[in-house]
């Protein structure tokens, strides 16, 4: 495995199956009175954070200390543009008290990447910008996995502003490697650019009408709707949210046509949920929604994350 | 390497649970020193005397070590209820977590760990792995143990014991005693994990003289 | 160094007194007090310096439309001297240097200021531009007519790193600068569909990459309406650093309807792509940014029929703690001076899509007449001013970034190896950069 994880591309399918298979251990680990295992004694992981995140942080917190590494947490919000510091000189300062793993999250696209090309420590993004979102994809698809079995074959369904949207690209590489279909709804305003040539080039099937895609065709595993953000709505790319939810939200007789062609199709959302505007309250609170699972997968998936790029010997595993 | 036969032999990233992964396999220049008749008596002289010893089967719980020991385990646990006529709680018990060697190894993935419904407090542990050598994999499994709750007592039973210990532990019960060197293997094979017969044989190094 | 100099043997590729394209005769040149003194068979005059020009290539000096040398302001990234030195190294005797400089270059003063550095450097003729409008906010015109009688005699003006935005200044410029035969460089980008955001073009790879893309549309748009204003205003519009095929449709539907448009192309726009951008280096973050090959296609042939009329640089040195963070966040902007005529050389001259005579036009003549520059851009010819640049075309060199005459190290070329080298730049008949180093102050007196 890499030393760092930076993109979904990052990871082949065993990769991403070993992970899954010992974030499943992982979960067991969490139901006990004593969480804590010392497998990563001794290292320090610094959750590096630029950008303003409650889940993902505590997330990553709480799997760094139940594996025993001594994690630290730093928030730079605004520090990498202010003037004088360069993205390089913050990170190298870090780097230079020799941690073992720097977790980033950042408000620039590609940041953990150039990040990765300066420091010794592995780096794990936990975010950047509109790019990826790595961590999230494996929680995704672990809860996936944990309800359908084995994804190869699976029809999963994106929904939401992909322009702006690090779930959905690196949900859509994850699903592919693991064998799932994947459609990818949105309006005109809100499809990444290009995303004609590159669906083709990835083998996925973009739409504008999520009540087609619901209705007909392949039979849908699974949902996924994509938070809309709130600068998004005054941004001119819908008109308002209501229209936005007429033609994309979760409604409920959307609910209740998904639920009829597949009784046992789940609903998943990274959250934080609008509840109202890309899902109603009966979606969200529904039997097939997976929400509350996606988050307590999120400890399990981050402990399985740090254990296999940090536990191992360096350069030993392939 | 405290336990050599279970390593994986490639450095790659181990996945598959045990049971998907295939056997490296045995060396053809070694020497069996067990077969499945030996190994069949040496548990069931096991059994016996961990019934002896605990003067029945009352608060016993049998965990394997993975991966052989927990076929191990089983296979004690089944030879136990045909003497006892009681269900014993077995299960298994991964140390992958606990090892003090995982910077000096490729990543290898947990194996499933799974307590019996009853836990294991105030019961006697009989933890169960195949080779006992350097005792570091009994000392991880001893920590995750005391993760996992209080026991009565512990106890160690191992179908061969090869000596060479770098810790202060022992097994209280012992199927084979193998005087090896260093450089010699011990290859473990079991019907149901590994798909061929029983077998214990020592391959590489000196040839040494078998202790009866 | 001597008053004298002949050059001998060269093939002389630059237009010839008739103003006729050049057509690699051999012939010896003599530089005599800053003009070219005689053109044939010379035998060297007793005190003269004599350089062996076979197999090598004499051009004008090449002209720069556009320089950034980051001086008033910003002399930690680069300085007039500094910047000159970078032309110099690479075969250029004038550059034209931008105005969103801090101070801004909007009035005749600051351009005057500009002026004197380049002087008081001595390696290259440092023009200033003048910003069309004050602070280069894009609301009030610059005092356009004080920089043009100013002692710079300031012809170009230009808001670029801004586009000049509202038509209707973007017209008043064109027409208040008619008395004076100024035109505007036009930085064509509207700020609505390529706002501040946009770091990279707007297509598949901007949307793998999760980077806020900067459509083609953006500038093709501001040329239609700049060309369409010019038209109406019977003005002079340069379309700065033109980066899409759409683009140089509008500019070569424009010239045949007669309308006074010019255009420039830089190097990295002819030979470096989008796709570079996908290891997020920050190096590759440019304004306009690298566009994919369908677009670095329709360049090349523009700037081969003569529909791009020069190639400028557009050079950009920033320093480290400006480039060195995320690609969104870091600035605009790279070095091009020094590889300027080998990436040129590299694209057009090797695959023959230019002769030698044709890159003295696109990067000497045309932009010499576009900025008005009466002493450079000159017939190879007695008596015209001896403003020079001597290229070995067989050399082979790869870049190397630390070796740079700039302050800056944002090098996209480095560790490419790129044909063609200046041997000598001379500057009224005084050499000026010798194989792609300039001359010290001390070397250039001695």
């Amino acid at each position: 495995m890499t030393r760092h994880l930076l993109s979904s591309a990052d990871l082949s399918r065993e990769e991403v199956e070993a992970i899954l298979d010992t974030a499943t251990e992982m979960h067991d680990v969490q139901r006990r009175q004593v969480k804590k295992l010392p497998t990563l004694r001794g290292r320090t992981v610094i959750n590096f954070f630029f950008e303003d995140s409650t889940r993902t942080r505590s997330s990553f917190e709480i799997a760094g200390k139940w594996m025993s590494a001594d994690t630290i947490n730093l928030s730079a919000k605004g520090s990498s543009t202010s003037k004088g510091e360069s993205l390089r000189d913050t990170v190298q300062t870090i780097n230079a008290m020799a941690v073992d793993a720097l977790v980033i999250r950042h408000n620039a696209s590609g940041a953990c990447q150039q990040v990765a090309q300066w420091v010794d420590a592995s780096v794990i993004n936990a975010g950047d910008g509109t790019h990826e979102h790595p961590t999230q994809a494996l929680l995704d698809a672990y809860t996936l996995r944990s309800h359908l079995g084995d994804l190869d074959g699976r029809h999963v369904v994106i929904v939401g502003d992909l322009t702006h949207s690090r779930v959905f690209r690196s949900n859509v590489i994850t699903l592919k490697t693991l064998g799932a279909h994947v459609t990818v709804v949105a309006p005109p305003t809100l499809m990444p650019s290009g995303i004609a040539d590159w669906s083709k080039a990835d083998g996925f099937a973009t739409a504008w009408d999520l009540d087609e895609v619901l209705a007909t065709g392949d039979v849908p595993d699974a949902v996924m709707m994509l938070r809309v953000q709130r600068e998004r709505m005054s941004g001119g790319f819908f008109p308002t949210p209501r229209e936005y939810t007429v033609g994309y939200g979760l409604t409920r007789p959307r609910l209740t046509a998904l639920l009829a062609r597949n009784p046992l199709a789940l609903v998943l959302h990274p959250g934080p949920m609008n509840r109202g505007l890309e899902i109603s309250a009966d979606a969200a609170d529904s039997a097939a929604s997976v929400v509350l699972d996606q988050v307590s997968a999120g400890v399990a998936v981050r402990m399985s994350v740090l254990y296999h790029l940090l536990a191992g010997s360096e350069g030993a595993a392939a | 390497m405290p336990r050599p036969d279970s390593a994986p032999t490639s450095p790659t990233f181990s996945s598959a649970p045990p049971a998907q992964n295939p056997s490296p396999p045995l060396d053809p220049t070694g020497r069996d020193v067990l077969g499945a008749t030996d190994i069949a008596r040496c548990l069931r002289r096991i059994a016996h005397e961990i019934l002896e010893h605990n003067k029945g089967a009352d608060d016993l719980v049998v965990l394997g070590i993975p991966s052989r020991g927990v076929e191990l385990a089983h296979r004690l646990v089944a030879l136990i209820e045909e003497v006892e006529g009681a269900r014993i709680p077995v299960g298994a018990i991964d140390v992958t977590m606990y090892r003090d060697d995982l910077r000096s190894q490729p990543t290898r993935a947990p194996r499933h760990t799974d307590i019996p419904g009853g836990g294991i407090d105030g019961k006697v542990v009989v933890l169960v792995d195949d080779v006992l050598y350097s005792g570091r994999s009994v000392r991880a499994a001893l920590d995750a143990l005391s993760d996992l709750g209080r026991p009565k007592a512990v106890r160690l039973a191992v179908l061969v014991d090869r000596g060479h210990r770098e810790l202060p532990i022992r097994a209280d019960h012992v199927g084979k005693n193998l005087p090896t060197s260093h450089a010699e293997k011990v290859q473990v094979r079991l019907s149901g994990h590994d798909g061929i017969p029983d077998v214990v044989r020592i391959a590489g190094g000196e040839p040494q003289a078998v202790r009866a | 160094m001597s008053d004298v100099l002949l050059i001998r043997g060269a093939e002389l590729w630059g237009p010839g007194p008739d103003g006729m394209p050049g057509t690699g005769a051999r012939a010896d040149v003599l530089v005599r007090d800053g003009v070219v003194a005689e053109i044939g068979a010379v035998s060297a005059p007793k005190d003269a310096e004599v350089v062996d020009a076979d197999g090598l290539v004499l051009l004008p000096g090449l002209v720069d439309l556009h320089t950034h040398l980051r001086e008033p302001g910003r002399e930690d990234a680069e300085t007039v001297s500094t910047g000159s030195a970078a032309a110099a190294a690479g075969g250029f005797t004038a550059v034209l240097a931008m105005a969103n400089t801090s101070p801004v270059t909007d009035t005749g003063e600051a351009a005057e200021r500009i002026l004197d550095l380049g002087t008081a450097a001595g390696l290259a003729d440092v023009v200033p531009v003048g910003a069309v409008t004050k602070g280069l906010a894009g609301e009030e015109l610059a005092e356009l007519g004080l920089m043009a009688r100013s002692r710079a005699r300031v012809r170009v003006f230009s808001d670029d790193g801004r586009c000049v935005q509202d038509a209707r200044v973007m017209r008043r410029a064109l027409e208040y600068l008619r008395p004076f035969d100024g035109v505007v460089s036009q930085h064509a980008q509207d700020a609505n569909l390529a706002g501040p955001q946009a770091c990279c073009h707007e297509g598949e790879i901007s949307g793998r990459l999760g980077l806020p893309g900067w459509p083609g549309v953006a500038e093709s748009s501001i040329v239609a309406r700049d060309v369409m204003l010019a038209e109406h205003t019977g003005g002079r519009v340069h379309v700065a650093h033109v980066s899409t095929a759409a683009s140089v449709d509008v500019i070569r539907w424009a010239k045949a309807r007669g309308i006074r448009v010019t255009a420039e192309v830089t190097p990295h726009h002819l030979a470096l792509g989008t796709e570079l951008v996908t290891g997020y280096d920050p190096v590759y973050k440019v304004n306009p940014p690298l566009r994919p090959s369908e677009d670095r296609t329709a360049l090349v042939e523009a700037l081969a029929d003569g529909t791009i009329d020069a190639v400028a640089t557009d050079h950009a040195p920033h320093a480290r703690h400006d480039k060195e963070h995320a690609f969104a966040d870091a600035a605009f902007g790279m070095l091009g001076l020094e590889t300027a005529l080998s990436v040129v050389a590299d694209v057009m001259v090797q695959p023959g899509r230019l002769t030698w005579s044709e890159v003295a036009t696109r990067m000497s003549v045309a932009p010499a007449r576009i900025a008005r520059l009466a002493s450079h851009g000159r017939p190879v010819a007695v008596g015209e001013p001896a403003n020079l640049v001597l290229v070995d075309p067989a050399a082979r060199t790869t870049v190397d970034a630390a070796a740079s005459q700039s302050l800056s190290r944002n090098n996209p070329w480095h560790g490419r190896t790129l044909p063609a080298a200046v041997v000598a730049t001379v500057l009224r008949g005084r050499v000026t950069a010798r194989d792609g180093r300039a001359l010290t102050a001390e070397e250039a007196l001695a």
